[in-house]
């Protein structure tokens, strides 16, 4: 996970607690978006960034996941396109291995 | 209803206004327009392995973080030969040997399996090897900066002299003055004030700095533009090689890399373009540079397609060099795989625009696709922007489409580091884009990717594989009638300079040339239609 949004999202951390947090990923394949997840959950595996070794526990979603919670039109015009065109199981299950 | 008529009818209705719009080329020619043509396009390579070490900025970056890192130790045993490159699938597609679909006939991994009768030169270029290429920096570089070690300098001269795209450059003669040391270029590059030139493993020459402190002209970044100077020489020099076109014909170039030339009171003040002009004997050409990361070249081929078509210049190039910071961006994951480090390749191209000859493919002006500054950044907004937006405007189906150049970077590059098939993943967002549309069957989808779809072959140096590496096939399949339209797509990654969070793409339509070209407006012939309404409206008038 690039390591600017790693600080971003520390910090966002720290500002709003990670209580009511959650971290929305539109990453198109499974095992970035599963790296996504786990370092904003367990830390950077990498150890290279912000969150190396800071284990914020926070839980991510994959934009595909949150289907139902976007306006229609909106998914449609933004999203769709990508729908068809990526590995939509396989990177939803993969984000959701780091949820517990 | 003939334009004669119309003017008729206007007249005797008194609607004067109405007469104007006929002078225009419209409605005299009918419906046609001088667009501009795409007459020879060259591809060229640059084989830099010692550059992956000392100049690649994935390598670079480690060595002040971790002198002594594995990757670093490990790295020149994953560095390829000659041979090995010139003998590279997607190499020989590059410079025009193979055709990009024969690439699907090679068994992957590609690296493993050479392609036998691959040769240096090819149909649209060469591959040059970095002998040649630093004998080629000494020549382009006017304000003496170049030292070369005086053995090496000589046998590199014989090389130049006898080849068969460089041996006229009138330049060669620096080869035979200031012969260097080893040990002066030795005590430069120690003391920090020269950039190295290694030749397998061995200290050959160095770049010095052109100014004593200011960061725009350091050895570092006065090495990287020299190259990139160098290397557009390679592609130029090639382009007037393999076509008609003559340097003193040039009118006006458009240089669209990635590097920035100036000192330190404007960075990238350039310009580029004259100074590669200047080698090749472009005499009557001016130029400056166009920037917009990946997507220059897209920019810089629409802009070049407008001044041809507009009568401003007639020969318009379009050139870029490559980027010796980008070698071996991706070696830590191709190491990690066992793979060796392919991106040791610099890559250029020129393109040669001009005005409608009748025959040369032209660019469908009417129809460029382009991303605003308001499209948005999802990858539907994108992909709407510069590919389905601009054929609506010209009612073109993405059926018509034969084939599509997006961003052709090689796969087996970009695959092991993560970052996918780069052109793949554009066709099925391409063909998703037209079952959103209605145009395609979803179940279809698979089938228009393959149709319209082929293998990346390009270095992943940013601006080369943008849509451009297909210029010179497409010129060809649509002259020999085996496609009808290609369209060239280029997108930029803007958020790199941290000025823009934006995005950016261009695209354009290349399409088989009618043959009818437009004379362009004829008084004489206007003033006659004129008259003969005007005779056929009096008959009409006495009648009644």
């Amino acid at each position: 996970m690039d390591l600017e949004n790693q600080a971003r999202i520390k910090d966002l951390a720290e500002k709003y607690g990670t209580e009511d947090l959650i971290v929305v990923l539109g990453g198109a394949e499974a095992e970035a978006s599963g790296l996504a997840a786990e370092t904003v959950s367990q830390g950077d595996p990498t150890f290279a960034g912000p969150l190396a070794g800071v284990s914020l526990g926070l839980k991510a979603y994959h934009i595909f996941e949150l289907k139902d919670e976007i306006d229609e039109a909106v998914y449609d015009e933004q999203i769709s396109m990508m729908e068809m065109v990526l590995d939509v199981d396989e990177i939803v299950n993969e984000v959701k291995t780091y949820r517990g | 209803m003939t334009a004669k008529q119309f003017l008729i009818n206007k007249i005797y209705q008194g609607d004067i206004k109405a007469v104007f719009p006929l002078l225009s080329l419209k409605v005299l020619g009918g419906e046609r327009m001088n667009y501009p043509v795409v007459k020879g396009a060259s591809y060229a390579l640059v084989h830099a392995p010692d550059m992956v070490i000392h100049q690649g900025t994935t390598q670079t970056s480690e060595a002040l973080k971790h002198p002594d890192s594995e990757h670093l130790q490990n790295l020149p045993k994953h560095l390829r030969s000659f041979e090995d490159v010139v003998k590279y699938g997607p190499n020989q597609v590059y410079i025009g040997n193979m055709e990009p679909d024969a690439l699907a006939g090679i068994a992957k991994p590609w690296y493993e399996n050479p392609v036998a009768d691959g040769e240096r030169f090819g149909k649209f270029g060469e591959i040059m090897p970095l002998d040649e290429f630093y004998g080629l920096m000494k020549v382009v570089d006017v304000f003496d900066l170049v030292l070369l070690e005086k053995d090496f300098q000589a046998q590199v001269k014989e090389k130049l002299a006898a080849h068969p795209v460089m041996q006229d450059l009138k330049d060669l003669a620096k080869l035979d003055k200031d012969p260097a040391e080893l040990a002066a270029i030795e005590k430069l590059v120690a003391g920090g004030l020269a950039e190295g030139m290694y030749l397998q493993g061995q200290l050959i020459g160095c770049v010095k700095r052109a100014h004593e402190f200011d960061p725009a002209l350091t050895h570092h970044v006065m090495f990287e533009n020299l190259v990139s100077k160098a290397s557009a020489v390679v592609a130029l020099k090639n382009l007037l090689a393999k076509t008609d076109l003559k340097a003193e014909e040039i009118d006006y170039i458009i240089e669209c890399s990635e590097e920035a030339c100036g000192d330190m009171n404007q960075r990238g003040g350039g310009n580029f373009a004259k100074a590669i002009g200047e080698i090749c004997g472009c005499v009557n050409a001016t130029g400056s540079d166009t920037r917009g990361f990946c997507a220059a070249p897209a920019h810089a081929l629409v802009n070049a397609a407008a001044l041809a078509q507009a009568g401003v210049y007639k020969n318009v190039v379009v050139v870029a060099g490559g980027s010796c910071a980008k070698l071996g961006m991706n070696s830590k994951d191709h190491l990690k795989k066992g793979m060796p480090v392919l991106e040791d390749m610099l890559g250029a191209f020129a393109v040669h625009i001009s005005e409608n000859d009748g025959v040369n493919p032209i660019i469908r002006t009417d129809a460029i696709g382009r991303h605003t500054i308001g499209s948005g950044s999802s990858p539907q907004a994108v992909m709407q922007a510069i590919v389905t937006n601009p054929l609506d405007k010209a009612g073109i189906v993405l059926a018509e489409i034969d084939r599509f150049s997006p961003e052709m970077q090689n796969p087996e590059i970009t695959v092991p580091a993560g970052a996918g098939d780069v052109p793949n993943a554009n066709y099925k967002m391409i063909a998703a884009l037209g079952v959103k549309k209605g145009q395609f069957e979803k179940a279809n989808l698979a089938k228009e990717v393959e149709r319209f779809g082929m293998p990346g072959y390009a270095p992943t140096q940013g601006h080369i594989p943008s849509g451009v590496p297909f210029v010179g096939f497409a010129r060809e399949m649509l002259m020999d009638g085996r496609i009808n339209r290609a369209m060239i797509i280029g997108k930029g990654s803007l958020f790199l300079g941290r000025l823009t969070n934006l995005f950016d793409g261009v695209s354009f339509v290349m399409e088989k040339n009618s043959g009818a070209v437009d004379p362009g407006f004829d008084q004489e012939q206007v003033k006659s239609m004129i008259a003969d309404a005007m005779r056929e409206l009096a008959q009409k008038i006495k009648g009644e």
